[in-house]
């Protein structure tokens, strides 16, 4: 994933369709997004989300306990299909458009849900653009129910180099890993891992087939799960440390690994997005009903125009960022060539629109905005987490004005 | 709006190779960026000639009806607005006649206000301004002070209204003006007053931040105007003024021509930035510059998927969110493009327009500064936001 080239980083011209006016978001789509809100309405109210992730600060930052979450609301949504929802028909899933995920992801965003949706999401936009028997397998099993995750990025952090902490080595009957992945997202919740390994037969300046992607089940012998103390209280993290990790060949998903996350680069900011625009617009809606009823000086602080302003600002960012949310997924479905830019750019003002939200979330509900007893900090964290994962606005910014402008030039300086 | 009829995509297609076919050769001086900035009666000869054959095309009153001047048909407005866009041919400049009045006219005038008057709108050939604001009615548009006192079956007009564009090329002003003294609301009268040779009639220009003229200051000394053309009933002034600021403040976007193309201005930063030097290299090299350059393709590109998205129910809230916040995300825009410009310019944009050096003419701070225009008038940026904390949010209102 070499950022200076950005020809390599699109997938090769296809046929794209027309765009649909309505961004591709049909009866099905808007059914399955009602559902799902209906769904989490009734089963993962505020109230037993806070009890659910929040019951201690002490148990949680201090002792380093497992984050909670609902395994048996989890179970119900395995049972509605959700882990196959970006699974094509022909292997089991319901194969839904990216535009329909979007509207699912935000709803999932504005109930700050933990779970392993997400992660299991982008994990199978990686596998389908592995585009192998073996990787059709596994996106099979994430069909039945299995949740996965991604497990690609370095110690650094670096979202989009081509470049990896785990070192496969080949052996008689396969691979064998070594090494670490870092900032794997909800590790705990998965059944297995999805792997970006460099191959040690390779250099690191080599072709695409320097980086291999391998799936590694959560109870591979020589796998450490080490969890990550974070801040957000709705995910897990973690780092993996491999010990000669066995890889077999129906493990072995793509020999082009680093190529395969390059093509699955568009879902994945997309679906980040989605769930930034869920929380922002939980945070908006939720402060605006505390500024209606919270009084001082004998009024809603909502009629003070210091109060009203920003949080229409912050309902014009949000808005932009579904809006371009929508194109891009659209620009998905459809397999057009500006698929990258324009995931960039809903990566872009969805996380800056976290940002401003989140910002004035808790600066507008004053004094209680600032203690943990306020729901607020909840969605903070989600979305300071969401804002950083894959790249902050700064980052899709700076590749974003290389497609625009091209790279930075090495001319010399003259005054 | 999500698919086209076969009679619409047929319209579509002739709108398309009637644009290609007849674009106007472009005019010996460049055209001001909105219709509101037009100051030169060479450019309204030119506007006016080709909004006629607009309308004669059929691109213009698509949807009005026959009687009025229209051509009767449903939907094939906003396909022929499109079209315009995407054509870029030059601007249409009866935007107050088209955008407010003709509305206006036709949803509370009488039969014989819409056969006189709504024609003319449509074609050009009666050019409209607007005279709502007061020196001391600006964001408080309920203080109007202009009156007009009942003599028979006229009405005598006297008053001051500014920011009156086009004013001194109208026929026609849309006009509130108080009855009575004792009600702020109810005591508005909406009329539609002869300005062009009414002896009682004076307009100035007035000259704007940057030195141009840009829009005027009417007088109303003893002018008459005759009760046909009140427009809905005495002391209504105010609902039918709420009713043209709706088309005002939702139509900008299909007023043609002028504004719609986000990507290009874009792109002309991108051109500025590539021709300007820092620091001893190409602007296009500096972090920031391309940071603030690949945001302005983002906040661009965002205008028009809400466009877009406006039009899809499922994936809006609330039935006003976005186009209310249209008026505010596209003045702002153009502002910040402006801005920008400036600083990619560094020294060079210290230079007016008459500076031989002046990059691009001297476009980018001049219309830095006459960006201000739009994030004041029609109703300023502030009371935009007021109504979207208020009528979208809930939030109480802040009088």
């Amino acid at each position: 994933m070499t950022e200076s080239t950005p020809k390599t980083t699109k997938p090769s011209k296809v046929a794209s369709e027309p765009m649909p006016k309505d961004f591709g978001f049909g009866p099905d789509e808007e059914m399955l997004r009602d559902l799902a809100k209906k769904l989490l309405d009734v089963e993962m109210p505020i109230e037993k989300m806070r009890r659910l992730v929040a019951l201690d600060p002490t148990s949680t930052y201090e002792q380093g306990e497992r984050p909670g979450w609902d395994e048996e609301l989890w179970k119900q949504c395995v049972e509605l299909g959700w882990t196959g929802l970006a699974v094509p028909e022909e292997l089991g899933g319901i194969g839904v458009k990216m535009v329909g995920i979007a509207g699912l992801v935000e709803e999932v965003g504005r109930h700050a849900l933990a779970s392993p949706l997400i992660a299991t999401l982008n994990a199978t936009y990686a596998l389908r653009e592995a585009g192998t028997g073996e990787a059709n397998a596994w996106l099979a099993r994430i069909a039945e129910g299995r949740a996965a995750s991604l497990a690609i990025t370095n110690q650094h952090g670096s979202w989009e180099q081509a470049s990896s902490d785990v070192v496969a080595s080949r052996t008689a009957d396969g691979l064998s890993l070594s090494g670490s992945a870092f900032f794997v997202q909800d590790a705990f919740k998965v059944d297995f891992f999805v792997v970006l390994a460099r191959a040690d037969d390779r250099s690191e300046a080599d072709s695409d087939e320097s980086y291999l992607l391998c799936v590694v089940p959560a109870s591979a012998a020589g796998l450490e799960i080490s969890q990550d103390h974070i801040h957000d209280l709705t995910r897990d993290q973690a780092t993996l440390r491999f010990d000669n990790v066995s890889v077999s060949s129906d493990e072995l998903v793509s020999s082009a690994g680093a190529l395969a996350l390059v093509r699955a680069w568009p879902a994945i900011l997309s679906t980040i997005s989605a769930d930034l625009c869920g929380t922002s617009e939980w945070q908006l809606q939720t402060t605006v009903e505390y500024a209606k009823t919270r009084k001082q000086f004998d009024r809603p602080i909502g009629f003070f125009q210091a109060v009203k302003h920003p949080l229409t600002n912050a309902m014009i960012e949000i808005d932009r960022a579904r809006s371009l949310l929508y194109h891009a997924a659209c620009c998905i479905d459809s397999g057009s060539d500006e698929a990258l830019d324009m995931a960039r750019m809903a990566k872009s003002a969805a996380s800056d629109a976290g940002r401003f939200m989140s910002d004035r979330s808790v600066q507008l509900h004053g004094g209680i905005g600032f203690t943990w007893e306020c729901d607020i900090h909840l969605y903070f964290k989600r979305s300071m987490h969401n804002q950083v994962l894959y790249g902050d606005g700064a980052h899709q910014r700076r590749l974003l004005a290389v497609a625009i402008m091209g790279p930075i030039s090495s001319s010399e300086v003259t005054p | 709006m999500t698919s086209l009829n076969a009679e619409q995509f047929e319209f579509q297609e002739f709108a398309r190779r009637w644009l290609d076919e007849n674009r106007p050769a472009p005019p010996e001086e460049r055209l001001p960026i909105t219709p509101l900035e037009i100051m030169k009666e060479s450019h309204r000869d030119y506007l006016q000639d080709w909004q006629g054959k607009v309308h004669a095309a059929g691109l213009v009153g698509a949807d009005y009806p026959v009687e009025y001047g229209g051509f009767g048909h449903e939907g094939f407005q906003g396909i022929a607005n499109q079209e315009l866009a995407r054509a870029g041919t030059p601007m249409l400049i009866n935007i107050v006649g088209l955008n407010m009045a003709a509305p206006t006219i036709l949803a509370h005038g009488t039969e014989e206000q819409k056969k006189l008057l709504i024609p003319g709108c449509l074609s050009g050939s009666e050019i409209w301004c607007q005279g709502f604001s007061e020196p001391g009615a600006g964001s408080d548009m309920a203080n109007q002070q202009t009156l007009a006192t009942a003599d028979g079956d006229n009405w005598i007009i006297n008053g001051h209204k500014v920011w009156t564009s086009l004013g001194h090329f109208a026929k026609w002003m849309i006009l509130i003006a108080r009855t009575s003294k004792h009600h702020k609301y109810d005591g508005l009268t909406y009329f539609l007053m002869p300005i062009a040779g009414n002896a009682g009639v004076t307009v100035r220009p007035l000259v704007k931040i940057t030195g141009e003229s840009g829009f005027n200051e009417v007088l109303f000394e003893d002018a008459v105007v005759s009760d046909d053309l009140r427009l809905d009933d005495v002391g209504k002034g105010w609902t039918v003024a709420m009713t043209t600021l709706t088309f005002e403040r939702g139509a900008a976007e299909s007023a043609g021509g002028g504004g719609g193309d986000f990507a290009r201005s874009v792109q002309k930063l991108v051109e500025l930035a590539r021709s300007s030097r820092r620091e001893g290299r190409s602007a296009s090299d500096d972090p920031l510059v391309r940071d603030a350059i690949a945001g302005r393709a983002i906040v661009a590109e965002g205008i028009r998927q809400n466009g877009r998205r406006a039009r899809v129910p499922a994936l809006c809230d609330h039935p006003m969110r976005l186009p209310l916040q249209q008026k505010v995300t596209s003045s702002e825009f153009s502002q910040g493009n402006s801005r920008l410009g400036v600083e990619i310019a560094g020294a060079h944009s210290t230079l007016y327009k008459l500076d031989p050096a002046a990059p691009d003419a001297g476009y980018w701070p001049l219309s830095y500064m006459n960006s201000y225009g739009h994030t004041i008038a029609a109703g300023t940026n502030e009371i935009q936001r007021n109504i979207l904390g208020e009528r979208v949010l809930g939030l109480p209102k802040s009088k």
